[in-house]
């Protein structure tokens, strides 16, 4: 196989190959019971948080929005349970800082059907409409970014779409959420496609997966033939791409299946591309015909400790640690990741509940991080592995002297810190174990604050 | 469940450590330390011996002192030790050999702050210290192969510390050997106009040649580390074929009084610099194009000052001034951003086209907002 890549040529410069130790790629997705109780925050996603609907002691039903919002870069929230209304406060959030979510003690008796959406027929709709009832599902990028997706797949006025790039490439170890929803849920996927190409006006859809996936590519494949004949929206192709991290961010991806980069600072719409996850178009190929908004999501329970990893259909909301009760977290566990490995992020506290741009739980403990815990930081012996592995084209070694001399402006000037996308593989490779990307992280921050003021 | 801890992204870590690169290195030295005291005996395990705990016994001082990074655990000052010993006469007086560790250490790397900050390869700046102070005990190699190598010291190796080690010369012909066997055939060709042939040289295992470890041996280490990835190709590479293509062309230019380029390349310290000196990675470029440029620049100073200085030998100069180079080599050399080349175009053969055929031309390229923009608000809602 690596043979035969290379004869392909690789998918993008430069990159890494960590361990994939997909653990749950052949658990079907199981549903978990719902909480006592579930936290909503109300800011979940890039942009502004809207703004609750609700009042203390409202009862609600599951599907019934409990908040929203007329800012563009914002949407709407929905009950993910049927119950009470309990608080709306200052619950942790995944970030650190404590931020306002909307507290529901669930019902213990509902059946927790989703008895608020309404089923339609959408075949007539025209693209505005659909837009539209993007926005009103509550929709952001299940693939962890969680921007607004109804943003993402409005193509501007003096622009032009011409392919909508979808993204099962899933490149993260440990993660399978996007993998089993492409194997178990391919028909709402090709729905879904089918929606995005009439709001974006593309004329084919590429869905791109990486070959550690075949039988992805297969049910895809399948799910394409039995579409055939009633898509009237455009040509759908889906293509397996080299494996290799960082496949899943869109510019590597667009360059793996055209051969061409995005230019530096700009959006794949320049080239005429949209692109969207597998997970956040198959979900609006179920929710759109049913009229339903986004109360639950797909969220890959595991890691090398847990009792029962899987991919779990999990309730927006539900703290984290009923989703590791559940699925059997061992007791010394060290650290909660919420995402993948190399982009997640620690979990501050238990009480953290999953949201709508939570892919993955990833438990580690002790001795599993007792490798990176004894490794010594040393200065840079500049071996160059960095550069060689950053898809950018930076160079992270030069980048981090100057982070360590605190010289910002200059890293963002003269070598290109704002192009990094922080994919962490130059701080994988690191010999001398120098925390790369959480100083880039750092300068970024001070950049944006120093342009601010 | 216990307390749960807070790191930063990425949670995973490749194997590699400086350590273990570094136990790599000496690793792959061995074997040819091992040919080198095969070749010259006691006098070499005896050299190789004092001058790695040179370097080590300075290290400890320096970390101990404060003024450097890193300790003798991370074994960079053991390759040191081993290369700059590899690279001195094998009966160089093992006192000069302890001063050329102190300074390779002091001078070459404490200096800078240790460990990565170093400007210039320790063991060529300890190398070139002991070059300019005994001129003459660097230049007296003795032959290899002599009989009764194991059982009997070069003279020349324990000569008191402070004094002049005394003449090998009456002691090589003692043993019967031809007292021009002790000059290395760069020096044989430069003073006396003789030319070794390059498949003598590959070996150094016929006659009683006054030359270093075999360079086939330190090609073969080279290439197992260049397979692991613990050395990076491109310097060797850039610099054999920098080196050996102006070998060729001054060859073909006047063959009588220049060698033939395998003789260039296969003599000296060619091979070990360019294998192990240049590719020291605090020292080299860390720029895959910067790289070539050291590489080719170190090639053709080392057939240049070989040629046309009063000197033999041009390797260890050629890679200093390429270590002084490398910080202006990077700032031009810096990789090509993603999304900044030529990114019109189609780097390699996608899988799809970028327009496809069955829209207009139009349509394909009505597609170009300058600047990132904010989706534009098709309307408003109150």
């Amino acid at each position: 196989m690596k043979l035969l890549n290379y004869f392909r040529g690789e998918a993008f410069q430069r990159g890494i190959h960590p361990p994939s130790c997909k653990l749950t790629a052949e658990t079907p997705i199981r549903r978990l019971p719902y909480a006592p109780y579930v936290v909503v925050p109300l800011s979940q996603h890039i942009g502004k948080a809207p703004h609750a609907i609700v009042r203390v002691g409202e009862e609600v039903v599951r599907g019934q929005p409990i908040a929203r919002t007329d800012d563009w870069l914002s949407v709407p929230h929905h009950a993910p349970v049927t119950g009470v209304v309990e608080a709306i406060e200052l619950r942790p959030s995944a970030r650190g800082p404590w931020a306002p979510a909307i507290v529901i003690r669930t019902h213990p008796g509902a059946s927790q059907e989703d008895l608020w959406g309404q089923e339609r027929n959408l075949d007539d709709a025209s693209p505005a409409d659909l837009l539209q009832m993007i926005w009103d599902t509550g929709m952001v990028g299940l693939g962890g970014a969680a921007f607004p997706t109804h943003a993402k797949l409005t193509v501007p006025k003096q622009a032009k779409a011409h392919t909508l790039v979808v993204n099962g490439c899933e490149c993260e170890p440990y993660l399978t959420c996007d993998h089993r929803v492409m194997v178990e849920e391919a028909d709402d996927l090709i729905q879904g496609i089918r929606y995005a190409l009439r709001v974006t006006g593309a004329v084919r859809a590429i869905v791109g997966v990486e070959d550690n996936k075949p039988e992805a590519v297969r049910a895809i494949q399948s799910a394409i033939d039995r579409a055939q004949g009633h898509t009237p929206e455009g040509e759908i192709f889906v293509e397996a791409v080299p494996t290799k991290y960082p496949q899943g961010a869109e510019k590597m991806l667009i360059t793996a299946l055209f051969g061409v980069e995005v230019p530096s600072g700009g959006l794949p719409i320049q080239l005429g591309m949209v692109v969207n996850n597998v997970g956040t178009l198959a979900a609006l190929g179920r929710l759109l015909p049913a009229g339903q908004g986004l109360t639950e999501r797909v969220v890959t329970v595991t890691g090398p400790g847990v009792e029962r990893p899987g991919d779990y259909r999990v309730p927006l909301g539900t703290p984290l640690s009923f989703v590791l009760n559940y699925a059997g977290a061992p007791a010394d566990s060290k650290q909660v990741i919420l995402g993948g490995p190399m982009m997640g992020q620690s979990a501050p506290s238990l009480d953290v509940p999953i949201t709508k741009g939570v892919s993955g739980v990833l438990v580690f403990k002790s001795d599993d991080i007792a490798f990176r815990e004894q490794l010594r930081t040393y200065p840079c012996i500049k071996c160059g592995e960095c550069v060689e592995s950053c898809p950018m084209g930076l160079n992270p070694s030069q980048l981090g002297m100057l982070a360590a001399k605190r010289e910002y402006e200059l890293m963002g000037s003269q070598y290109h810190l704002g192009d990094c996308f922080e994919c962490g593989c130059c701080t994988y490779v690191c010999p001398s174990s120098i925390p790369l990307v959480q100083q880039f992280r750092v300068a970024k921050q001070v950049l944006r604050e120093r342009a601010a003021t | 469940m216990s307390a749960i801890e807070i790191r930063t992204a990425p949670h995973v870590k490749g194997p590699r450590t400086v350590e273990r690169i570094m136990q790599h290195v000496v690793l792959s030295l061995s074997p040819i330390a091992a040919f080198f005291i095969y070749q010259y005996g006691i006098s070499a395990a005896a050299s190789l011996f004092v001058v790695t705990i040179s370097c080590l016994l300075t290290e400890r001082l320096f970390v101990k002192t404060g003024s450097q990074s890193g300790d003798i655990s991370d074994w960079s000052a053991t390759i040191t030790g081993i290369l700059l010993a590899l690279s001195l006469p094998p009966g160089f007086p093992l006192w000069m050999g302890a001063v050329a560790g102190f300074v390779a250490i002091a001078l070459g790397k404490a200096l800078f702050g240790g460990i990565g900050f170093n400007v210039f390869n320790p063991a060529l700046v300890g190398r070139a210290f002991v070059q300019a102070a005994f001129p003459t005990a660097i230049a007296s190699y003795t032959p290899s192969f002599l009989t009764g190598r194991f059982s009997e010291f070069i003279p020349s190796s324990l000569a008191w510390p402070l004094m002049q080690p005394p003449e090998t010369a009456s002691w090589l012909k003692a043993m019967n050997i031809d007292a021009l066997a002790s000059a290395t055939p760069l020096a044989k060709w430069k003073f006396d106009g003789v030319v070794v042939s390059a498949s003598d040289l590959m070996t150094s295992l016929s006659g009683h040649m006054a030359v270093g470890p075999s360079p086939l041996l330190i090609l073969a280490c080279g290439v197992y580390l260049a397979l692991r990835r613990y050395l990076d190709w491109r310097i060797p590479v850039a610099i054999f074929g920098a080196a050996g293509f102006t070998a060729w062309a001054i060859y073909t230019f006047d063959p009588t009084h220049y060698p033939d380029p395998f003789f260039m390349l296969f003599s000296g310290g060619l091979v070990l610099g360019a294998v192990y000196m240049a590719t020291d990675m605090a020292t080299s470029p860390v720029t895959p194009r910067g790289m070539w440029v050291y590489g080719g620049l170190i090639g053709v100073m080392t057939v240049v000052i070989r040629y046309y200085s009063g000197l033999p030998e041009g390797v260890m100069y050629a890679i200093l001034i390429g270590n002084a180079a490398t910080p202006l080599i990077e700032r031009i050399t810096q990789p090509t951003v993603f999304g900044k080349g030529a990114a019109k175009k189609a780097r390699r053969a996608g899988t799809y086209p970028l327009h496809p055929s069955y829209i207009s031309r139009e349509e394909a390229s009505a597609v170009a907002p300058k600047k990132r923009f904010l989706p534009n608000k098709p309307k408003k809602h109150s």
